[in-house]
């Protein structure tokens, strides 16, 4: 046991120092989704899933879907399924970890905290996105040659942009559904529930009810994103895209900060 | 300087902090002592802007602590050692905190230093720290940004008996260059030994609040006998009222000397007679906590 030694001092003027600029808030939460075991191997894993849903493409598609297309989409599920968890964990730690009790103090001005994990999950999304769209084209040359076809470069600037805006969509619910149980496993169950339950009960509703079928690309996010899948993306598809997304997506969000902002952490 | 004024939280009817005021002073070491649930942690959650008051108002150098630019550089707040992420290394952890707060990376291996954590424990993750080294940690982490003022909730919880006492000079002498502390404990015996002042809290009241000087200075007397009912009688027939008080003994406010002569005439044998010093204070401490603490049941009970 060391004897006690006073702390040395290192700054001019202690207590003046200026706000943690939200560059520096950003870095920190970028660095905190990968400085633990869990955040590394959820990022991690994306990389390998994606090699290994290029590997079933190249292996048991027929040679007519060796297609850079394919092999996007097939990338879109690892993706689509992990990169909301990321969100929803950067936000659910603080409270799950109880690592609010630090960060909150450090950062007393949580909106900005708030605003510094919205901006580094969606800079770790774009990341995967770009490394999963490279894996993705060396698959798609790979493929075409030990499968003896053309390469097939069937997708361009505007299809790479609905397939990336889709991947965002998902990591932005899974954040405000973060915000508004602020509980890890909640808000996972609650993402799926949604992608899985509601989004199907909502189209069976629109299949027996003729009023909802009409409405329904205005309400219902899921639906609303189908363009997006198929690269149909029309003036009245964004509109939709918009309203729907307004009700699933900003609604939730807006409510959720209000949540976090008087959230007490314990 | 920590000002609290008139500070109040319920959660539903229970009330956590009831009109709760006092001062921390720069240069002073602040004992904030009280049982468990009696609302030591909620006062000083809100002092750090964690929890929202109800009534009052809390303020670090008349600043409320969210409008402090950067608050580690000032306040230096450990609430919970075990609030960290289980997953990160003991390292990592102040290198968050330094980066937040925009300082050089060496002030990590200063403070892993100044808490005696080892480069292979810095590494660990904390899901492996004893508790004692979670407090090691985040008193580093709470020093950091070379603050001020300091409020550790229960700091001394885990350490072992060497780290007590290193920890008591650590705040001692931060204290003596002109630091605020602001420690709360829900033991007597932890806090009389390094504070200055005493803040006692029973159900999120303020029941003392001086000096320990003051505090400890109880009038009276303190007396054991070999035999209690015969001392009690003889006190008694001196005309000398006595509270039972401590294991076995008795509390007047009589003189040692009167106490003394009152035995000897009775001819009853004293085990200890002297200056009933903090004997009221105990006193009051161990009311306050059997009275919020439900002690009917031994502890063996209660594991049950």
């Amino acid at each position: 046991m060391s004897t006690a030694t006073a702390p040395t001092p290192y700054a001019p003027a202690p207590g003046t120092a200026p706000k943690p600029s939200l560059v520096r808030l950003v870095t920190v939460e970028l660095r905190k989704l990968v400085d633990t075991r869990a955040g590394f191997w959820l990022l991690a894993s994306i990389a390998i899933l994606v090699v290994l849903a290029s590997a079933s493409v190249m292996i048991w598609a027929p040679d007519s879907a060796i297609t850079y297309d394919v092999f996007m989409q097939a990338a879109g599920y690892p993706i689509g399924f992990l990169l909301p968890v990321l969100a929803i964990l950067s936000v659910t730690s603080e409270w799950s970890q109880r690592t609010g009790l630090v960060t909150f103090t450090m950062e007393p001005r949580r909106i900005r905290t708030l605003l510094a994990k919205l901006v580094a999950t969606v800079i770790a999304a774009v990341a995967a996105v770009v490394v999963s769209l490279a894996l993705a084209a060396v698959a798609n040359v790979l493929g075409a040659a030990v499968n003896g076809v053309d390469t097939v470069w069937n997708n361009g600037a505007s299809e790479i942009f609905d397939w990336t805006l889709l991947q965002l969509l998902g990591l932005l619910l899974g954040f405000a559904f973060a915000t508004l149980f602020r509980i890890s496993a909640v808000a996972i169950v609650v993402y799926y529930a949604y992608n899985l339950v509601i989004s199907g009960l909502l189209s069976v509703l629109a299949a027996f009810q003729e009023w909802f079928a009409d409405i329904q690309g205005w309400v219902d996010f899921s639906f609303a994103q189908i363009p997006l899948t198929t690269h149909s993306m029309d003036g009245e598809a964004w509109a939709q895209l918009a309203t729907s997304g307004t009700i699933w997506l900003l609604l939730p969000l807006a409510v959720g900060t209000w949540l976090v902002l008087r959230a007490e952490v314990k | 300087m920590i000002t609290v004024e008139g500070l109040s939280k319920s959660y539903g009817r229970f009330v956590a902090v009831d009109d709760v005021t006092f001062n921390c002073r720069p240069g002073t070491v602040t004992g904030f002592l009280g049982p468990n649930g009696a609302g030591k942690s909620t006062t000083m959650r809100i002092i750090s802007g964690l929890t929202p008051q109800d009534r009052g108002s809390a303020t670090v150098d008349g600043q409320r602590y969210v409008d402090i630019p950067n608050p580690g550089t000032k306040v230096g707040v450990l609430l919970d050692a075990s609030a960290q992420h289980a997953g990160r290394t003991g390292r990592e952890v102040l290198t968050l905190g330094a980066m937040t707060m925009g300082l050089p990376r060496r002030r990590v291996d200063e403070m892993l230093e100044l808490v005696s954590l080892t480069p292979p424990e810095a590494k660990r993750r904390i899901r492996d720290y004893s508790l004692g080294m979670r407090q090691r940690l985040g008193i580093a982490h709470a020093l950091l940004g070379d603050p001020q003022i300091l409020i550790l909730d229960e700091p001394a919880n885990g350490l072992d008996p060497a780290g007590i006492h290193w920890m008591r000079g650590l705040l001692r002498e931060y204290a003596n260059r002109g630091g605020t502390v602001m420690l709360s404990s829900h033991l007597l015996h932890e806090v009389e030994v390094i504070a200055d002042e005493l803040i006692v809290i029973g159900n999120g009241r303020i029941v003392a609040q001086d000096t320990k000087a003051n505090l400890l200075k109880t009038a009276g007397t303190f007396a054991k006998g070999l035999e209690p009912e015969s001392l009690a009688r003889a006190l008694s027939q001196a005309g000398i009222h006595a509270t039972p008080s401590g294991d076995g003994g008795v509390r007047t406010e009589s003189t040692p000397e009167a106490v003394g002569r009152a035995a000897a005439v009775a001819g009853v044998v004293l085990l200890e007679l002297r200056a009933a010093d903090g004997a009221g204070l105990e006193e009051m401490f161990l009311q306050l906590t059997s009275d919020t603490q439900r002690d009917v049941a031994t502890p063996e009970e209660s594991l049950v």
